[in-house]
């Protein structure tokens, strides 16, 4: 059945956008087949325009000729689309935590990232504290999802390569394995979870456009 | 948080992202306790609430913290899904809610603090930006009763408290609302003709005294 569906999702994205590649995690759980479009950035297609009017951003869904735009909301869509393979928690209360942990659990990284001195010490500061709470959500389970991966994994899915690409960078280490045990036995899960293992591009071409966007940010400031 | 039975809200009066759980909570008949919290001078009870950024609104539902309001609001929908139900039933239109709700929180709040906050060129940048997001919001909303059609709902619920508001942006920014977003300025009367939206909105030139107390505090002149 999701076969004959397939024709009828496109995904527009840029292979580097941690965004895009929640949706792809996302389809690929659900086992949703569909057609991917790489947009050049600094050349929008028009279709993309039409299609996202507001943001003018990746990802966007389109699903039998509508558009869907901003990951978080893609990813309940396509969990309310397609019924099977579920990513949500229905607990109302579970749904809740998962829904602030997707957005709340990449706050002050990238701070952290393109800061210096006093800055980055607050920033990094605000980064541990949210990764002591983030943890507590791992104990007794080896996904957010629980035994499976779910929308929160997916959500937080970049930290599994953005984390140590910004530490290979900045030369710090953050997520330590006497730190925050649960936090790195869940990046390694996630990382060689059937779904996402082939989905990300060469990680040392990954961690080029960091390096790039890095420099650049820190080129302008000094 | 003790496992106390009860839904309780910690608020700040005039917060329009508290006065969206507030309208739902009252939309939906739920007996609540709420907690005025004095922002210079956070509760341990807030901190621990909402350890993660230590703000209003937090609902606690028989001691287990929700943050942020929007998932406050959708919270509230779920549990007590008997009546008044906010969020439309069909996945394209229910993404088209949140996205719409997600907007109006990325930019009316912060949109409209600039109004105040700034002068000259750069007030006139946010202003013509504040008008820019009205009339948008208005294509939106079209020639429906609301934004959720003939049903109050999700997005009605994210934008309304920012009513009130309204006397606050064009005293400071020099325009009319009404002049730029006339469906817009409909909408907003009509839900105050809503009980929930009616007790919960603070009136317009209280709103326009914290502005002003807020300008003084930032030596806005």
């Amino acid at each position: 059945m999701e076969e004959a569906k397939g024709e009828e999702v496109t995904l527009f994205g840029f292979w580097s956008s941690p965004f895009v590649h929640r949706v792809i995690w996302a389809l690929n759980i659900k086992k949703i087949k569909y057609k991917y479009v790489e947009e050049d950035l600094s050349n929008k297609s028009a279709l993309l325009l039409e299609h996202n009017p507001v943001y003018k951003k990746v990802p966007v869904l389109v699903y039998n000729g509508i558009a869907i735009a901003e990951s978080l909301i893609i990813l309940e869509f396509i969990e309310e689309t397609w019924k099977e393979n579920s990513i949500m928690p229905q607990d109302p209360y579970e749904k809740a935590v998962a829904r602030f942990w997707a957005t709340a659990a990449g706050d002050g990284l990238w701070q952290f990232f393109i800061t210096e001195g006093k800055e980055r010490e607050e920033a990094l500061t605000s980064v541990i504290n949210n990764f002591e709470l983030l943890e507590k959500e791992l104990i007794g389970k080896n996904f957010f999802g629980g035994d499976r991966i779910g929308y929160l994994d997916i959500s937080v899915g970049w930290i599994s390569y953005g984390v140590p690409i910004f530490e290979e960078i900045t030369e710090f280490k953050i997520i330590t394995e006497q730190k925050f045990p649960l936090l790195h036995a869940w990046m390694e899960a996630f990382s060689n979870s059937e779904f996402v293992k082939d989905t990300l591009p060469l990680r040392e071409k990954l961690s080029e456009r960091y390096r790039k966007v890095w420099e650049a940010i820190m080129q302008k400031k000094n | 948080m003790a496992s106390e039975k009860g839904v309780m809200l910690l608020d700040f009066w005039v917060s329009p992202f508290g006065q969206r759980a507030r309208i739902a909570l009252a939309e939906k008949g739920v007996q609540y306790e709420y907690k005025e919290e004095n922002l210079t001078e956070k509760s341990e009870l807030l901190l621990k609430a909402n350890p993660v950024h230590k703000k209003i609104p937090v609902l606690i539902h028989d001691g287990k913290p929700v943050c942020e309001s929007l998932i406050i609001v959708e919270y509230i929908d779920e549990v007590w899904s008997d009546k008044a139900t906010l969020m439309p039933s069909a996945p394209y239109q229910r993404a088209q809610a949140r996205f719409w709700a997600d907007f109006i929180d990325k930019k009316v709040y912060d949109c409209g603090s600039r109004l105040w906050k700034l002068k000259g060129e750069e007030q006139q940048t946010a202003k013509k930006e504040m008008i820019d997001i009205l009339q948008l919001l208005e294509a939106q909303l079209g020639d429906k009763k609301y934004f959720g059609g003939d049903s109050f709902g999700f997005v009605d619920v994210a934008f309304v408290p920012f009513t009130s508001w309204f006397y606050s942006y064009e005293t400071c920014a020099n325009f009319s609302v009404e002049g730029v977003a006339p469906k817009i300025a409909q909408w907003a009367k009509r839900c105050m003709e809503r009980e929930s939206v009616a007790k919960t909105l603070s009136d317009p030139k209280k709103v326009y005294e914290f502005v002003c107390f807020l300008k003084k505090k930032f030596g806005v002149e």
